[in-house]
């Protein structure tokens, strides 16, 4: 690098008595004018008229509906959503049937998947498998939902001591890993006694809730900032109709995000749960209960433990694939205004 | 100020009579996914060396988008399409990104419009104005001494200090001065300032481009400046590009386009601008309005009375400063004043004056720390639910963001109809052409209704505001900053509209706003409030013709071009 020119000092003219009179240069400049038929002039701040009126949520359904990612996870949805209500029409053997005359062996006509080790039709199996995963995973979401939203909404809107209270709660569950609490849970004895879907719904819930508090609780403090509240309640709204009519709604966006993404991950933690014998009992067929049957044959048929392991992983990924769809599409940043 | 250093750049030989940058039919065109969009069409423009040029149009007219393709920094998706950029005979229109890097900073430096989110939070302001020193080759050996003079030239006290602050310790104006002396720091024979003080109190505005002024004829630096202000543009170029929809309409001497402008657009605008209005806004009330308003204005002679009043109104906020120790700051310190039934009264101070604080107390959505605000007669602290329950039906505010203060899950009709469901007011069919009539009022066509806020502009936002604070029928009208944020055609459309409707329904309003031009279109009484405090409290006419507080006197010379239209 070259050195540094050495600077040249000029002495400023003192500083003549500002006069605010514009500026007038000694160059000639030229005047020019477009032609007016280039631009012509509209009438300020027109309305558009023409165009279609569009919702919120009418804009992110049309930028939804396009996006390949959305299409091909909604598709996998229905898909698993239809297994799980009528698994009749999608399977003709019956799961429970089991010989063990049949055990390990491979695919054959009518049992496209071959036999579990103790000799069921592992196509059926999967095929009725898909309703408990469902019903878990639905069901728990729901329940996150009403206990975590209403808690978080009820936290970020008043804020104080009620606000104070859940964030240490939340940090509590926060600290507890998921199967660690869970498996003390299953293990007390009324859950150990009554095992079902319930009990792992509720068990689920538990550690679910305080993660959808948090989020609802940020997209609350976020709305209710805004000045069309602070209008509303100058309207005369009370402050817990604003709570409802205003701010929810205007939160609801990432909920609806973390919800769909979460419903995957229920159902993975059901199968988790499951496969360690402490989720569904064995008498409900589940991908978890089978991938955990499947272990012991693991290393001579892995198909066995592969179909229902495959089926959960589809689900799962295609509820995570929704979630990620969705987001794009109410990004606020995204969108215009 | 002290000297200033000359640097190299000045010292090249250059021809006085060929233009520095020169720019032909530029046609630049933004690739989005619903399509090319053309942004700009037929940009042109001359920059003498040493002159001041000011680019001049709304938002969206392209005024950013065509100085920006002179540097060569257009944002991904958008492209030069078509004519040519010249910048001292070279030909700088697709430029290598080796010679682009070069030019800039040592040959044209630029201004940036935020001052808040323009420099690195993380690094303290000499690195920063070291970091284009070092760029440009300049740094030399003396660097230290050398960042504290750049920033001492931009008008930064103790500038040695300074440069070891962080921009979070600077005030706007500072970091303003900050943004231009690494502009500037490179001695650019060209400065493009993009809106270089929109942000700013007009005080500080005026002082900041004063200083610039100083600087740039001092330099020798030609300045291309970006602004959405006329009056600010006349008096400071010499020369004015018009910009509209992405053409220049109208270009020449700065003091002809103010004084004689042809384009019927440029005539608009000059009318429009409020810092070249001189008088009260009238409107030319209709027949019926004009009935309306005989009787109304018997009822007002009759009762001539303060409709509301305020008093000894005090706001002490607590500070926190870590564990249980907390500062008082007095945002607004023992305000009094009145406002007449069917009049204005502007408040106007710069930021932190404590002005919207006063129009929240007003409204009753912050408890004053004492002090008493009385409405109609009644006093309104220690008001029970239902009769608050009540004063909300007649005092109305406006907000000042139109893209914040509607619902953007609401559509229009919902909106409008909100307060009237509140209130419990007529039955579904009614509430339903009480909103057409309102939409009517605020000139909107009734089709709006089921559209989203989304879907409107600015300005229209604040229409489908002004309707929704109408919906009940209020008498006051509280106005917090209520046209900032719109466009200088808009603001005056909003303003004309806000001045009809308080003639044809009597309205009183307060209007709350940093801008003393503002003030004059639309006030009857202004209170002037510097640091919570009012310094004066008189009539429009009294404030602007014989001010007499010093503070008031300053924000009067501040105003842009308010001496050019004489």
């Amino acid at each position: 690098m070259s050195e540094n020119p050495t600077p040249e000092i000029i002495e400023p003219v003192a500083p003549a008595p500002k006069v605010r009179a514009g500026k007038i240069s000694s160059r000639h400049i030229e005047h020019y004018v477009a032609p007016l038929a280039e631009t012509p002039l509209q009438s300020v701040d027109k309305v558009d008229e023409t165009a279609e009126p569009l919702s919120m949520w009418a804009q992110a359904w049309r930028s939804l509906r396009i996006q390949p990612l959305f299409i091909i996870s909604a598709l996998l949805i229905i898909l698993v959503i239809l297994v799980a209500v009528f698994p009749g029409l999608f399977a003709k053997a019956d799961p429970t049937f089991c010989k063990l005359d049949f055990a390990r062996q491979g695919p054959s006509a009518g049992h496209p998947l071959g036999y579990t080790f103790q000799g069921c039709d592992i196509y059926a199996r999967v095929i009725y498998g898909a309703k408990a995963s469902v019903l878990v995973g639905l069901f728990t979401t729901i329940a996150v939902l009403i206990v975590g939203g209403t808690f978080g909404a009820l936290a970020g809107y008043y804020g104080g001591w009620l606000d104070a209270v859940l964030a240490r709660i939340t940090d509590i569950f926060f600290a507890l890993p998921l199967i660690l609490g869970a498996i003390i849970i299953m293990q007390l004895p009324a859950f150990r006694e009554n095992k079902s879907i319930w009990t792992v719904i509720i068990t689920l819930a538990i550690f679910g809730w305080p993660q959808m508090a948090r989020i609802t609780r940020g997209a609350v403090i976020e709305a209710k900032s805004a000045d069309y509240v602070m209008a509303s309640r100058s309207l005369g709204l009370s402050k817990f109709k604003t709570l409802v009519k205003h701010v929810v709604p205007n939160s609801l966006a990432p909920i609806i995000v973390i919800a769909t993404i979460s419903l995957g991950i229920y159902i993975v933690a059901e199968a988790t749960l499951s496969f360690l014998g402490l989720g569904l009992p064995p008498s409900i067929m589940s991908w978890g209960n089978d991938i955990a049957n499947a272990q012991i044959s693991l290393r001579n048929n892995p198909a066995i433990l592969m179909w229902p392991a495959l089926a959960l992983s589809v689900t799962v990924l295609s509820f995570i694939m929704l979630g990620d769809a969705v987001r794009d599409a109410l990004d606020p940043k995204s969108r215009k205004g | 100020m002290s000297k200033l250093l000359k640097g190299p750049s000045v010292n090249r030989p250059s021809d006085e009579d060929r233009p520095l940058l020169e720019i032909r039919d530029l046609a630049i065109t933004f690739s989005t996914p619903e399509g090319p969009v053309h942004a700009v069409r037929n940009g042109r423009l001359t920059v003498m060396p040493g002159e001041t040029v000011a680019i001049v149009g709304e938002s969206g007219s392209g005024k950013s988008t065509t100085a920006l393709a002179a540097i060569g920094l257009l944002p991904g998706n958008g492209k030069v399409t078509g004519g040519q950029i010249i910048f001292d005979g070279e030909d700088i229109t697709h430029p290598t990104e080796e010679r682009i890097v070069a030019l800039r900073g040592s040959s044209i430096g630029m201004v940036p419009q935020d001052p808040m989110s323009n420099l690195n939070p993380v690094w303290k302001i000499g690195f920063q104005v070291k970091e284009t020193l070092k760029a440009n080759g300049l740094a030399g050996n003396n660097s230290k001494e050398r960042v504290a003079q750049v920033l001492a030239e931009a008008g930064l006290p103790d500038a040695a200090t300074r440069a070891g602050q962080y921009p979070h310790e600077f005030s706007g104006g500072m970091r303003q001065r900050a943004l231009i002396a690494i502009g500037l720091a490179c001695r650019p024979r060209l400065l493009i300032a993009d809106e270089p003080t929109s942000a700013l109190d007009v005080t500080v505005q005026q002082q900041i481009l004063d200083h610039l002024d100083t600087m740039t004829s001092e330099l020798g630096t030609a300045v291309v400046l970006i602004t959405h202000d006329l009056g600010l543009a006349a008096e400071r170029a010499e020369k004015i590009v018009v910009m509209y929809k992405g053409q220049v309409v109208e270009s020449g001497p700065a003091l002809e386009i103010l004084r004689n402008p042809v384009h019927p657009y440029t005539q608009r605008l000059v009318a429009a601008a409020p810092s070249l209005a001189s008088k009260r806004l009238q409107s030319q009330p209709t027949e019926v309005a004009e009935e309306i308003n005989a009787v109304v204005k018997v009822e007002h002679e009759i009762v001539d009375e303060d409709i509301l009043q305020v008093k000894d109104l005090t706001k002490v906020f607590k500070i926190r400063r870590g564990l249980g120790r907390s500062d008082d700051f007095t945002a607004v310190d023992n305000v009094s004043f009145s406002v007449k039934r069917g009049t204005t009264t502007a408040i106007v101070g710069e930021s932190g004056s404590g002005k919207s604080t006063v129009a929240q107390m007003v409204l009753n959505l912050l408890k004053p720390t004492s002090g008493s605000i009385t409405f109609d007669g009644q006093v309104m602290t220690d008001r029970t639910e239902n009769q608050l329950f009540k004063f909300r039906r007649r005092v109305q505010p406006i907000f000042q963001d139109p893209y914040g203060s509607l619902d953007p899950m609401y559509s229009i009709f919902r909106t409008i109809e909100e307060p009237l469901r509140i209130h419990g007011i007529g039955d579904a069919k009614s509430r339903q052409s009480r909103v057409k009539e309102l939409l009517e009022h605020v000139s909107m066509p009734s089709s709006t209704m089921h559209r989203f806020p989304n879907e409107l502009s600015g300005g229209q936002r604040q229409r489908i505001a002004i309707a929704r604070a109408l919906a009940l029928k209020p008498e006051v009208i509280i106005c917090d900053e209520a046209v900032s944020a719109l466009d200088v055609l808009v603001q005056a459309q909003i303003l004309n509209l806000l001045n009809k409707l308080q003639e044809e329904l009597n309205l009183t309003y307060l209007f709350i706003t940093h801008d003393l031009a503002v003030v004059r279109q639309i006030a009857d009484d202004v209170c002037v409030m510097e640091h919570g405090r009012i310094v004066e409290h008189s009539t429009t006419d009294e404030v602007f013709n014989n001010p007499q507080s010093e503070y008031t006197k300053n924000l009067l010379r501040a105003i842009p071009g308010a001496t050019l239209m004489l």
